[in-house]
């Protein structure tokens, strides 16, 4: 008899008798209008300033279609389904969708906006002080609110004002000993405190001239600059300082006959070049491999050697005359209980060759986490410190729900206690635990923190600064992006792709795997 | 005999788990507050390095303490509330595009949510420009963010718990006149109540070891949690000096948690073998 609450409700709806409005019912809808609107007041002026139409859009209807939901009686799961999935999508569903989508891009330092933004880096950056212009004498002034120059030609005296508009004479002003404007009719002229104060604005303001731009030099001199570099957009290419780049969209950047290419780029699609980075370019593809090998073995080592550990334990204190157990147990947790990251950096520095605990004990000079095999066994080591109290809670968990008869009968029938631990008491253990060991194998599988905390990827190679010994597919995808050198966040995005990929594979296969166990065994 | 090897052996993984715990607790008393001058058994006894911590003005260890524990409670209630109600819908009603929805949870459950942590901080730095209350630095920053994974770690772990319950508890109560919203809050919650506190324990310490997202996310030192600002207190020069500061720190970090730990004790053993991993 399976009544669902669906059916009820639809049962009692033929004819819909009129619910009474209860206190309950109407404080809940006024709440949920109440902070439906304040979002809505809080979300919108910005989006609005930023004119950001589409998001925008987005934000409308989405708040129309819950409001709607829980104003209506009807769409009953919806209404429970709703508040997390919106998170999901917003914070899960998307940036993964997005990780994909970039990783068919450019995306990075040097090709981090459009075309059109490369093109004014490229010529803005290319400014320099024409040859034979004048150094104009500038004091900042306001006119109304807005921030203009001055400007007094050093040799006709001529002066002129300087606004983004471009340049328009002065009649009637004042100069001072210095060569400066002091006074002048409709402008406010900035003292020197507070020209300095707004230092900023002022390196900001450029002054469009028929050749070039006037800059301000400091807070009293300006200078007329010619861009070296100039943009021709009939040849689709940058020209000047006696060369020509030519726009490359296959790479996003202006490149020359000789194949160098001007620092500033823009973001581009690549297609598939960083996928046949990682497994075609000769430096990271050899790293790539190893790094991919160094993981599993890493993941499987951790899992194979807390669940060894964790259950040796459990079936130690597994025994009736056993004594003292609740002691044991505590003593046995508290690593488990202990904040991880923390303990990840006392490892750490126990390893620490200088001051290290484990050095000063043994009397040692050893540097652990320098060299390649040791820092594997350090951070394995780590792993198996931090992980297997929770297999031992586990395996004295599901080793209690096996009743003592299946044991008792394999001994009458004369098996030895190892054959029907291996018979027996083992094949059960995994039934209930291979789904904790699957989703531990891929917690390790990603385990950044055991990495990042300890040795941080290292040691470094010499040959290869970027890929360390312990990295691990996560950890190096951080560094590409996040690291010290230049941020290549379309190939990390790429990264994460293959490690979404690997980890997907290895669920499938694994859960498959699972259901027949429990096939056999269950 | 046997038996004494058993406790032999058992004692012998004891002092593999406890001595790293015995470093730690002997550097936060230890007067001299190094790593060099730190042993495995205290060489002194002050509380130094806790007053050190406490007092410093370049480590705000007490905003940290807060910050850690009201993004790691907040996002650890707040998630277990929103996977709850999913697993309710999932669990009790039968509707258009449930197994449809229960299957992409299983799939999205593969992909965890640092994986993307690329766009995810190319989506804040929209955040942080538009509104700067929500973006990097900000504690309802991470705490959306956190809320996000939400629902892809724990609703099928719940929909099996609620999966245990009968379903003639709601029946009878529906019969009686109750509202879905009743059954949910007045019949289901009070009965996972004691899996559900497990379940909120690891989410509570996960979050609180969060180190990859936060350390990207939270870089203002009076917007970081614990994980992040210990880790900066000994990173470059601080690692040999302020050592003892920050055994001291660990010990107070762990407080919560041990005590907890030991009040929920026999719930746990029966709440892990339901499922969530910690490394």
């Amino acid at each position: 008899m399976s009544l669902d609450v669906r059916e009820a409700a639809e049962v009692r709806s033929t004819p819909r008798p009129r619910r009474e409005l209860t206190t309950a019912y109407v404080v809940s809808r006024i709440a949920v209008l109440a902070v439906a609107a304040a979002i809505l007041l809080y979300a919108v002026p910005p989006l609005v300033a930023a004119e950001s139409w589409v998001s925008l859009t987005v934000l409308g209807l989405a708040s129309a279609i819950i409001g709607y939901l829980y104003l209506t009686r009807r769409f009953v799961p919806a209404k429970y389904l709703v508040p997390g999935t919106v998170f999901l999508i917003a914070f899960q569903v998307f940036p993964v969708l997005y990780t994909v989508s970039t990783a068919f891009t450019n995306f990075g330092d040097g090709h981090r906006g459009d075309k059109a933004a490369a093109i004014t880096a490229i010529e803005t950056g290319s400014v320099r002080q024409a040859p034979g212009s004048p150094e104009y004498g500038l004091s900042a002034a306001l006119k109304g609110d807005t921030l203009v120059f001055l400007l007094v030609d050093p040799k006709t005296k001529q002066v002129q004002e300087g606004t983004a508009a471009g340049l328009a004479p002065v009649q009637g002003a004042r100069l001072g000993v210095t060569g400066k404007v002091i006074e002048a009719p409709g402008y406010t002229v900035l003292k020197a405190p507070e020209a300095a104060a707004r230092a900023g604005q002022i390196a900001g303001l450029a002054v469009p001239t028929r050749g070039g731009l006037i800059k301000a030099n400091g807070l009293s001199r300006a200078v007329e600059g010619r861009a070296a570099l100039a943009y021709d957009a009939g040849c689709d290419c940058v020209r000047g300082e006696g060369d020509t780049w030519t726009a490359d969209e296959s790479q996003g950047y202006f490149v020359n006959a000789k194949g160098e290419h001007l620092a500033q780029g823009w973001q581009v699609n690549v297609g598939l070049a960083n996928f046949a980075r990682v497994v075609t370019d000769p430096t990271l593809s050899a790293h790539f491999l190893g790094m991919f090998t160094w993981n599993v073995a890493f993941a499987l080592l951790s899992v194979l050697g807390t669940f060894a550990l964790g259950m040796s334990v459990a079936l130690a204190l597994h025994h009736p005359k056993m004594r003292g157990t609740r002691i044991y147990r505590i003593a046995l947790i508290l690593p488990y209980a202990m904040p991880a990251f923390a303990m990840l950096l006392v490892w750490r520095d126990m390893f620490n060759r200088d001051f290290g605990l484990i050095n000063n004990l043994f009397g040692l000079d050893v540097d652990w986490l320098g060299g390649a095999v040791s820092a594997k066994a350090a951070v394995l080591l780590v792993n198996l410190w931090l992980g297997f109290p929770y297999m031992f809670l586990v395996t004295t968990g599901a080793l209690q729900a096996i009743p003592r008869e299946l044991n008792e009968a394999a001994s009458i029938d004369g098996a030895p206690p190892s054959y029907a631990f291996r018979k027996v008491t083992l094949p059960l253990l995994l039934v209930s635990l291979s789904p904790l060991l699957i989703s531990s194998f891929a917690f390790n599988f990603n385990n950044y923190n055991a990495i990042a905390l300890t040795t941080d990827g290292g040691p470094f190679p010499a040959d290869s600064p970027t890929v360390g010994a312990t990295d691990l597919l996560i950890s190096y995808t951080v560094r590409l992006a996040f690291g010290q050198g230049a941020a290549q966040f379309g190939l990390a995005a790429t990264m994460s792709v293959f490690i979404f990929a690997i980890v997907a594979t290895i669920s499938a296969i694994t859960f498959r795997r699972t259901r027949k166990l429990e096939d056999v065994y269950a | 005999m046997k038996l004494l090897l058993r406790h032999a052996y058992v004692l012998l993984v004891c002092a593999f788990a406890l001595f790293p715990i015995l470093f730690v607790v002997s550097a936060a008393i230890n007067p001299l507050g190094t790593l060099a001058s730190s042993d495995l058994l205290p060489t002194g006894a002050s509380l130094d390095n806790f007053a050190k911590l406490f007092s410093s003005d370049v480590y705000p260890f007490g905003r940290w303490f807060f910050n850690s524990v009201f993004i790691a409670l907040a996002s650890s209630s707040a998630s277990l509330l929103l996977s709850m109600f999913a697993a309710y819908a999932f669990s009790r009603m039968r509707f258009a595009g449930r197994r449809v929805g229960l299957l992409s949870l299983l799939l999205i459950q593969m992909f965890p949510q640092f994986l993307a942590i690329v766009t995810i901080f190319m989506i804040f730095t929209r955040v942080t420009e538009l509104y700067p209350a929500f973006g990097f630095n900000t504690t309802w920053g991470i705490l959306l963010l956190y809320l996000g994974g939400a629902l892809g770690v724990n609703t099928w772990l719940m929909k099996g718990f609620l999966d245990t319950i009968p379903k003639e508890l709601d029946e009878s109560a529906t019969v009686d006149g109750a509202t879905h919203a009743q059954i949910f809050w007045k019949i289901i919650l009070p009965l996972v109540t004691p899996i559900l506190a497990v379940t909120a324990l690891l989410a509570f310490i996960g979050t609180m070891s969060e180190f990859l997202m936060a350390n990207i996310f939270l870089r203002d030192p009076e917007s970081k949690t614990l994980a992040v600002g210990m880790y900066g207190m000994i990173a470059g020069d601080g690692r040999n000096a302020n050592f003892g500061m920050f055994a001291a720190a660990t010990l107070l970090t762990a407080i919560p948690t041990v005590s907890v730990f030991l009040w929920l004790q026999k719930f746990i053993v029966s709440g892990l073998t339901a499922g969530a991993v910690k490394g």
